[in-house]
């Protein structure tokens, strides 16, 4: 018999961890990580320098971790409230499957490792910025201000929108104003996109005591500020197209989701105060996502369509 | 060590500790395969023309 099933033991005896592989995966948020591999993926293909692409693989693959990292990192701090909130209840430490400790240890050694990879395999610039994010979204905004501020999820958002910057620095070595243009996109894009899922599940946040803008400064405050941000998202999205990045099909793309967010963040505005089904919240949030999604697509496509004319014999 | 120490794994403990086993092999094998292939990228590939 092994001595480390000797070494398991807690305050209530043996307790032999019954986590299997799928639940610590379940600790990086693979969801939340897919959006990150796809901005991080647009900021590297869309850099005018060209990376070698089984390190460009190696990179993307290393911004992934670095944002599982992260990910374990909240649900070993969160894990309290996630208990009380019915779209977190079921992750793997609040339902006893992963021991808090084991998040916290399993965090802490992807960060390094993720870290340690970029350096060492891709560059130190771009291995700084993923260090600087996974510390941002762990102690900024989780354990500092996800529970103190209504804008928690304003500032907290530019953990979420480094990897387009990170995939950038990964193939150039620098930042630029492109790779700041999608940062700000995605910066601009999480408040309404979060307060619309605050907007239809306040009761969760209230529970949970986690201070989101509906909670605190009401659903009509919120829908205002909703609609702000759309209002500044629009132009910030076209603005690649307007300082001559990309071509006008993005800029076509860009303009049309522009006023499609518009659109929606405007019924969410007018949806009265007593409205519990929420259905223009839910469309906006659905709305949101796909925002996100075609702009870095278009993006992606543009730049690859045009260094693809650059270059000699190539669509020509 | 005495008998009554010993902890014998459950069915379920002992699917869930094999399933982390094999996550980490596989997890410390494909980063060995990176760090292979990244290390001859970054020096050069000619560094695996040498004479025998």
């Amino acid at each position: 018999m092994a001595l480390a099933e000797e070494n398991a033991m807690d305050d209530g005896g043996f307790r032999m961890s019954e986590a299997t592989a799928g639940d610590f995966f379940a600790l990086l948020k693979p969801r939340v990580m897919s959006l990150v591999v796809f901005t991080a993926f647009v900021g590297l293909m869309a850099a005018p320098l060209s990376i070698n692409p089984f390190i460009a693989v190696v990179a993307i693959l290393a911004i992934a971790l670095g944002a599982g990292a992260s990910g374990a990192l909240n649900m070993w701090y969160d894990a309290d409230i996630d208990a009380v909130m019915s779209r977190t209840a079921s992750r793997p430490v609040p339902a006893g499957r992963v021991r808090p400790g084991e998040a916290l240890v399993f965090g802490l050694i992807l960060s390094a490792l993720s870290v340690m990879t970029l350096g060492v395999i891709v560059n130190w610039l771009s291995a700084a910025l993923l260090a600087f994010t996974i510390f941002f979204y762990a102690v900024i905004y989780t354990i500092w201000l996800k529970r103190s501020t209504p804008q928690n999820i304003v500032i907290g958002g530019a953990a979420g929108a480094f990897p387009p910057v990170i995939g950038w620095a990964a193939a150039t070595g620098t930042v630029s104003l492109e790779s700041v243009i999608l940062f700000l996109i995605i910066f601009l894009w999480t408040p309404p996109h979060f307060w619309a899922l605050a907007l239809f599940k306040s009761d969760d946040y209230g529970r949970a005591g986690v201070p989101m803008m509906p909670n605190v400064a009401g659903e009509e405050s919120t829908r205002k500020q909703i609609f702000a941000y759309a209002l500044l998202l629009a132009p910030v999205g076209m603005l690649p197209w307007l300082l001559g990045y990309t071509t006008a099909v993005y800029g076509l793309v860009a303009t049309a989701l522009g006023i499609g967010f518009i659109w929606y963040s405007w019924k969410v505005l007018l949806m009265p105060d007593g409205d519990r089904l929420m259905k223009p919240a839910k469309a906006l949030f659905g709305f949101s996502l796909l925002y996100l999604f075609v702009i870095f697509a278009a993006y992606l496509a543009d730049s690859i369509i045009e260094h693809a004319l650059a270059v000699p014999g190539v669509l020509q | 060590m005495k008998e009554d120490e010993l902890h014998t794994l459950t069915e379920t403990q002992k699917k869930a500790r094999r399933s982390r086993s094999i996550a980490i092999g596989l997890g410390l094998a494909a980063l060995v395969v990176i760090f292979y292939i990244a290390t001859i990228i970054k020096f050069n590939p000619a560094i695996l023309d040498r004479a025998m």
